[in-house]
């Protein structure tokens, strides 16, 4: 079973949290707090597992995280989840995240990085999959996810329920989602254009955002994203 | 109408939205909190509008703030709102939020249930597919139960993706009311099998969760298991399955037999290294459970060990930590494997990653021996020094103790040198283990009688060092050890050097800055001290220094008097009054020496920690039994209150989840076990002496404290352990040298001096002598000690409740609740109807031995064929001869059918999923039915026909050869009788009724197509009398029929259910009624009519409930119940039988039976007993009926004559 699952970022700011297990509103920030603490003090090269916190833990847990960009995913899970199978869900999950969130910038991504893996081999998808995300994606990813949380909401109902997982197929997922995200549309119609402008509107000052937080790295931003404005 | 809703979405856009509020959020940096909150007062005037686009916006806002700790369960209602909306967009929103802060404790959650029943059957799949997961995550007992049956109809969706989400939910169900898994076990297991791989997943999910908690119900699902592992390819499936079979086999060891080469194959074969793993992991379960009895098992174990290693030196930390994790489970069984990998582990224990190091930590534990136990300690006690982090370092020194505490301090051979490693742990600043090294140097100090002397020598240098004390108590669980030092130095004060030196320093006046529990330990033994001194001081006639000893008690214990904690307190004030009189005594020259000692004299010895449960029970002692007479009301109520608000505070202090309980429970063991060895006030009066020496037994082992002389008595000062291994070292090799010189002798003494050791230990390990003669004492049991081992099973566990046996057939009462009253519906869920409620058969008390014995045999033979199925598979060659159709076991109350005839189910509608069922016997409730693929696994020339036929009167009669058990078999009966029949179609029925509704009863009708046509439209409509009529569909007329809920191709038969309102059920009656119907075929349809009277018999308004014997004996005594009797002659049929025959067909159960004479018992659904005293005479039956209304039971027995005429 999967306990809880979590992201923060760097500074131990929820961006998601998923519990399976009833706790308090107030539990659960001390559950964040508490696994950003452990995972935080982790170097970058060290395994990614870690024995479960107090509050989420017992013996019999263990925490699965990954480390991208500025993002922590963590995955709290018992003894009957085998560790490399979360770690793989973990990364194909951020994987679809990222394209599905609908920034039209990062849905190029995938695209451009499924020709790294061809080129590299598939052995070392993962190293390569953190390395470019790690360099290209600082920021981004996390300003997509924040914006659009109850959509990786969505992609995560389809593939986790309720504490076990649902889906591993991505393919199926995807499917899935797209019909959903279609019958929304079609249900919004004529009465939901207006709205629609205006947040298109509202969205259009948003890569300023990442900017201001991080003037440092816009040097590598932009050259490999001319396309965000 | 439009023009309003475009209305509303152009005055929603200038609301804030989730991204507007994200963004709010992150430009008021410095004001969060007030930003927060205004946007909720802007959310609490949004929920108050009509608009439902706005309302859910709303929603949508607060779930995000919900994830930033904002407690949003005052929306709670609103977000019900936005749930119930028709919009998906909208009900996406609404179960997001539900599920993030719904749960148990959220009252307007019952509210739900229609919603989501009306969300479950929508024709929309996502509207199905996101209330399936909101529900996941805020289940309820209320709602699992009132939702299982809709959600085991949506198992069988035709949509993948809604059967997958309701397969998976089905755990959370389970979990939740427990009662629902039997009856959905037989859907979820043919799920397994479903064609879509995501379905079959989620399948392989749930009964992998549910078999990890209770494995051994599901060993038989074992072959299935095997089969989809050895042809799936999905490695998310497979990794489940591996697991799974990880948690069987130790419960079946021939399954891992069978498991071993597919397993291997997979190792070699398998590129993915999550499958490598589990496989490896899994084969490691088998090479445990086998232990012995494998051939190639070595080879098998030499397989994991490398791949293991390849995984520990791959570069990926992940895979080294998963490596080391899998390498600690051999190690329990297969140290030696391991142990060759010493290096490996040493090397990891230096790696930069704490997980690795904390797994490497734990293989030490296996890899110890008295060899390089001490360089071992030496290696870890260097990381202990470099340890950073305190979880890390603690993690270190729990370690180290149990690495040497292990078996019963098997690898120590220098106690010293682990007296040392202990002091020199103490110097930790801020450990949280204080009492674990106290608990050690108290237990090491107790049984280990040769150190004593040594250790009271270093416990009172600790006494005397500042730095424990001086430590602050809140930062520091370190000073837990002065406990042990001072206790110690107590108890075995006559070896101390100096001991007024000691007892000056337990007087201190800083000491009074320890917690309570240890000022109160100082308190005690510096009495002893003191004692000790006294008998020192006298002995050499040195009446002055007594008495300074005196006054210097005098002086100092009055700080103690002072202490906030009243064991000081308390203690401290007797101790006081007391040296006070010593003081008058020693005025007057009496000598008080002798007196003062023998408070304390007598020896303490070390009581097992378990001890205290094992003493059993002295016969006749009830526990329960009153002491003192229950307090009148008046009384007891006073006292409620207190008790409630003991509740609520036990609730407040305990919020933890099940788990930490029991590490907490473990701690608190822990602190008894201490507590107790300490307590002088523990101790056994009489100790019994054949187990203070276990070890030992006679005169031989006397001679307890001989100290080899190669080891200095005493260390100066502060011991350095790494002394001891140098000395030790030394010693080793100065006995190997002695050793050569007197082989003989030598041998035999070392023989006894480790025989405690005798099984464990390696060949070189038995060349080293430990340095002292330990004598190490046992801990105390009291005499006669429950050899029992009782586990401390968690009564709170969740999943104990899910410990369920599923081969067991289902009884009536298990069935799903169902929410409805109609008997027609769609035709896809044919497990929708109205079940009366039976009590299940087996819970009935048997009071009889021979019932009881009957049972047992039943029970046996079920289990036998049980395991015989499964040892059928588990064979590699088929058994020497298949057994033959099981004889069918016979139970005065349970019918069973021979194999051939149709097997007699309980109302069980997913039993026609159950293919395998019919290798089980299935006692019959009181009706049959008939299942399609029930048929098809029956050999066809049995039957005229290859229909559902039910069986006439006729056939029930037909002897039934069956010799070989020792009650006679009973011949096969039904309860369904013709009601009609054409050219058409044939019409059988049963009536049942149900406890829970007393005005109504079911009539299942089996109707079964013998023409070549289609049958279709099909309608039953019955004219109503006063008394009884048809529950018809909402809003339809009298007039109206019920249709069929199905259509029938030619010579297929259904059964369908239709309720009946009945007012007065004394009397049987009978209820004209018509089958309207069209028949189609090549030529044409025509319409078609069937009339048919139903017949309601007073036996069908009754409904067989067990009655224990004095339950029984109280009705009769009572005197409410009216009598009479009937009495047939000319019957030949035993009386088993005849039991058997009136149980089935007239519900009844059997409460006792004597010989030839019975007594029974029923109750109809309003609530009448009816009970019988059946007694069989040469040829003939009588029967006396008492029943609470005469009509009633003059037609019942009326009845039940005609059916004791055929017999």
């Amino acid at each position: 079973m999967i306990k809880a699952i979590l992201i923060f970022n760097n500074h131990g700011k929820p961006r998601l949290s998923k519990f399976y297990q009833p706790y308090s509103e107030d539990t659960q920030q001390q559950i964040i707090r508490e696994t950003f603490h452990l995972v935080s003090k982790r170097d970058e090269n060290v395994c990614n597992f870690l024995e479960g916190g107090l509050l989420i833990g017992g013996s019999d847990n263990k925490l699965i995280y990954r480390h991208y960009a500025t993002l922590y995913f963590v995955f709290c899970v018992d003894s009957s989840e085998s560790e490399l199978g979360i770690l793989d869900l973990i990364q194909r999950w951020f994987f679809h995240s990222l394209e599905h969130v609908g920034n039209s910038v990062v849905t190029v991504f995938p695209l451009w990085l499924s020709q790294i893996f061809e080129e590299e081999g598939v052995l070392s998808m993962h190293k390569v999959f953190v390395e470019t995300l790690d360099k290209c994606f600082e920021n981004v990813c996390e300003l997509d996810l924040i914006f659009h949380v109850d959509k990786v909401h969505n992609i995560l109902a389809e593939m986790v329920m309720g504490g076990m997982v649902l889906e591993t197929n991505m393919n199926e997922i995807v499917t899935q989602i797209d019909a959903q995200n279609k019958l929304e549309k079609s249900e919004a119609g004529l009465a939901g254009a207006p709205a629609r402008a205006v947040s298109a509107v509202k969205n259009m000052n948003l890569p300023e955002i990442p900017r201001n937080i991080n003037i440092g790295d816009i040097s590598i931003k932009v050259p490999n994203l001319p396309s965000f404005k | 109408m439009a023009l309003k809703m475009v209305k509303g979405s152009i005055d929603r856009m200038f609301d804030k939205n989730l991204q507007d509020l994200v963004r709010g959020i992150r430009n008021h940096k410095e004001d969060e909190a007030k930003y927060i909150s205004q946007c909720i007062d802007e959310i609490k005037q949004e929920l108050k509008q009509d608009n439902i686009a706005v309302k859910a916006n709303a929603v949508c806002k607060l779930t995000y703030l919900q994830m930033l700790g904002y407690d949003i369960s005052w929306a709670a209602f609103n977000i019900i709102e936005v749930m119930s909306a028709s919009k998906f967009t909208f009900k996406r929103i609404g179960y997001l939020a539900a599920s993030q802060c719904f749960h148990e404790g959220t009252d307007v959650i019952m509210l739900t249930t229609n919603q989501i029943r009306k969300d479950l059957s929508s024709p929309s799949q996502y509207d199905t597919g996101v209330a399936l997961t909101g529900l996941s995550c805020f289940v309820t007992p209320d709602l699992a139960r009132d939702l299982a049956n809709d959600i085991m109809t949506l198992m069988s969706h035709t949509k993948p993706y809604i059967r997958k989400k309701a397969v998976l939910i089905m755990y959370k169900v389970f979990l939740k009311y427990p009662e629902s898994l039997r009856p959905a076990f037989p859907r979820l297991k043919e799920k397994l099998e479903d064609p879509d791989p995501g379905v079959q997943s989620a399948a392989v999910n749930v009964i992998c969760e549910l078999a990890r908690r209770n494995p051994k119900n599901y060993l038989s699902l074992a072959p299935l298991f095997f089969k989809l592992m050895t042809s799936s390819t999905n490695n998310w499936v497979l990794i489940k399955i591996i697991k799974l079979f990880g948690a069987l086999t130790p419960l079946e060891p021939r399954l891992g037999k069978k498991l071993i080469e597919p397993l291997t194959n997979l190792i070699h074969s398998t590129s993915a290294m999550s499958l490598l793993y589990e496989c490896v992991n899994t084969v490691i379960a088998v090479l445990i459970s086998l232990s012995s009895g494998m051939p190639n098992h070595s080879a098998s174990i030499q397989l994991c060990v490398q791949k293991l290693r390849i995984l520990i030196e791959d570069s990926d930390q992940n895979l080294k930590y998963l490596g080391l994790l899998a390498m600690s489970k051999i190690l329990r069984t297969h140290p030696k494997s391991v142990q060759a990998h010493k290096d490996l582990v040493l090397q990891c224990l230096d790696d930069k990653d704490e997980s690795i190091r904390l797994r490497a930590l734990d293989l030490l534990y296996g890899m110890v021996s008295k060899k390089n136990l001490m360089e071992i300690v030496k290696k870890l006690m260097t990381h202990v020094d470099k340890a950073e982090g305190t979880t890390y370092r603690d993690e270190l020194l729990t370690k180290i103790i149990d690495i040497c505490s292990q078996s019963n301090y098997q690898h120590i051979t220098n106690f010293e040198w682990y007296i040392s490693i202990l002091v020199e742990l103490t110097r930790l600043e801020g450990t949280r283990h204080g009492h674990l090294i106290a608990a050690q140097m108290l237990d090491v100090a107790i049984r280990v009688k040769a150190i004593r002397r040594f250790a009271v020598a270093q416990m009172s240098a600790l006494l005397d060092s500042a730095h424990l004390v001086a430590s602050s108590p809140q930062r520091s669980g370190i000073c837990e050890v002065l406990y042990a030092a001072a206790w110690i130095c107590g108890e075995f004060s006559e070896h101390l050097q100096e001991p007024q030196q000691t007892l000056e320093a337990m007087l201190r006046p800083k000491v009074t800055t320890l917690p309570g529990h240890i000022q109160a330990v100082y308190v005690q033994n510096v009495v002893k001290l003191y004692a000790a001194i006294l008998q020192q001081k006298e002995q050499a006639a040195d009446a002055s220094a007594a008495q300074e000893v005196t006054q210097l008690l005098v002086e100092r214990l009055p700080q103690f008097v002072q202490s906030a904690d009243l064991e000081v307190q308390e203690r401290a004030s007797c101790i006081l009054q007391l040296v006070k009189h010593v003081q008058k005594l020693q005025a007057k020259d009496v000598p008080v020496a002798e007196e003062v000692s023998s408070l304390f004299a007598g020896e303490l010895n070390p009581v097992a920690p378990k001890a205290q449960k094992k003493v059993p029970i002295p016969e006749g002692l009830d526990l329960d039994a009153w002491i003192n007479e229950p307090l009148s009301d008046s009384e007891s109520e006073d006292e409620k209150p207190k008790a409630m608000f003991q509740d609520e505070e036990q609730r407040h202090t305990k919020p933890r989840a099940p788990e930490a309980d029991e590490q907490e429970l473990a701690r608190r063991r822990e602190a008894r076990r201490q507590e107790q060895a300490n307590n002088p006030f523990y101790i056994k009066s009489s100790p019994s002496p054949q187990k203070r020496y276990q070890d030992a037994p006679g005169v031989e082992h006397i001679p307890v404290v001989q100290i080899d002389l190669s080891v200095p008595l005493k260390v100066p000062g502060m011991p350095l352990s790494d002394q001891y291994v140098k000395l030790e070292e030394e010693r080793r090799h100065r006995q190997r040298l002695e050793k050569d010189k007197r082989k003989k002798k030598k041998r035999e003494r070392e023989r006894r001096g480790t025989r405690r050791h005798s099984s464990l230990h390696t060949e070189s390990d038995e060349d080293i002598a430990p340095a002292q003669r330990v004598d190490i004492i046992t801990e105390e049991m009291p005499e006669n000690a429950l050899p029992s081992d009782e586990d401390d099973k968690d009564p709170n566990d969740p999943y104990r409740a899910l410990d369920i046996d599923l081969d067991k057939p289902l009884a009536d009462s298990e069935k799903l609740p169902v929410q409805k009253h109609r008997n027609a519906e769609t035709s896809k869920s044919p497990e929708k109807e109205d079940v009366p409620l039976v009590e299940k058969k087996s819970k009935k008390p048997r009071k009889k031995e021979k019932k009881h014995k009957e049972k047992e045999r039943e029970k046996k033979k079920k289990e036998v064929e049980k395991g015989e199925d499964l040892d059928f598979w588990l064979s590699t060659t088929p058994p020497p001869a298949t057994p033959a159709p099981e004889e069918l076991e016979v139970n005065t109350t349970v019918t069973v059918l021979k194999e051939e005839q149709e097997e007699p189910r309980g109302e069980e509608q997913d039993a026609d999923e159950d293919r395998e069922q019919d290798l089980e016997k299935k006692p019959s409730k009181h009706k049959k039915k008939k299942h399609k693929k029930d048929k098809e696994e029956r050999p066809k020339d049995k039957r005229k026909s290859k229909k559902k036929v039910p069986p006439t009167d006729e056939e029930a009669a037909e002897p039934v050869e069956n010799g070989t058990l020792d009650e006679e078999p009973l011949p096969p009966m039904s309860s369904y009788t013709l009601l009609a029949e054409n050219s058409y179609i044939k019409m059988t029925y049963d009536v049942q009724g149900s406890l829970q509704k007393d005005s109504q009863v079911t009539v299942s009708v089996v109707l079964e197509n013998q023409s070549d046509s289609f049958l279709k439209s099909m309608e039953l409509n019955v004219l109503d009398s006063l008394n009884a009529r048809l529950a018809r569909p909402e809003g339809s007329s009298v007039h109206d029929g019920v249709p069929v809920p199905f259509q029938l191709p030619p010579g297929i038969s259904n059964e369908a259910q239709f309720v009946f309102t009945i007012q007065s059920i004394v009397m049987a009656q009978k209820l004209k009624g018509t089958l309207s119907f069209i028949a189609k075929n090549d030529e044409g349809s025509t319409h078609e009519k069937l009339d048919f009277k139903l017949h309601f018999t007073c036996t069908s308004y009754l409904v067989t409930t067990p009655c224990y014997s004095d339950a029984f004996a109280k009705l009769l005594e009572s005197g409410d119940l009216s009598m009479s009797s009937i009495k047939v002659d000319g019957i030949s049929m035993s009386f088993h039988n005849l039991l058997a025959k009136i149980c089935f067909h007239h519900h009844f159960s059997v409460v006792e039976r004597v010989d030839s004479c019975a007594s029974m018992y029923s109750r109809s659904i309003q609530g009448h007993h009816v009970c019988l005293l059946v007694k069989k005479g040469e040829k003939s039956v009588s029967v006396d009926g008492k029943c609470s209304d005469p009509t009633l039971l003059s037609n019942l027995l009326e009845e039940m004559k005609e059916t004791l005429a055929t017999c």
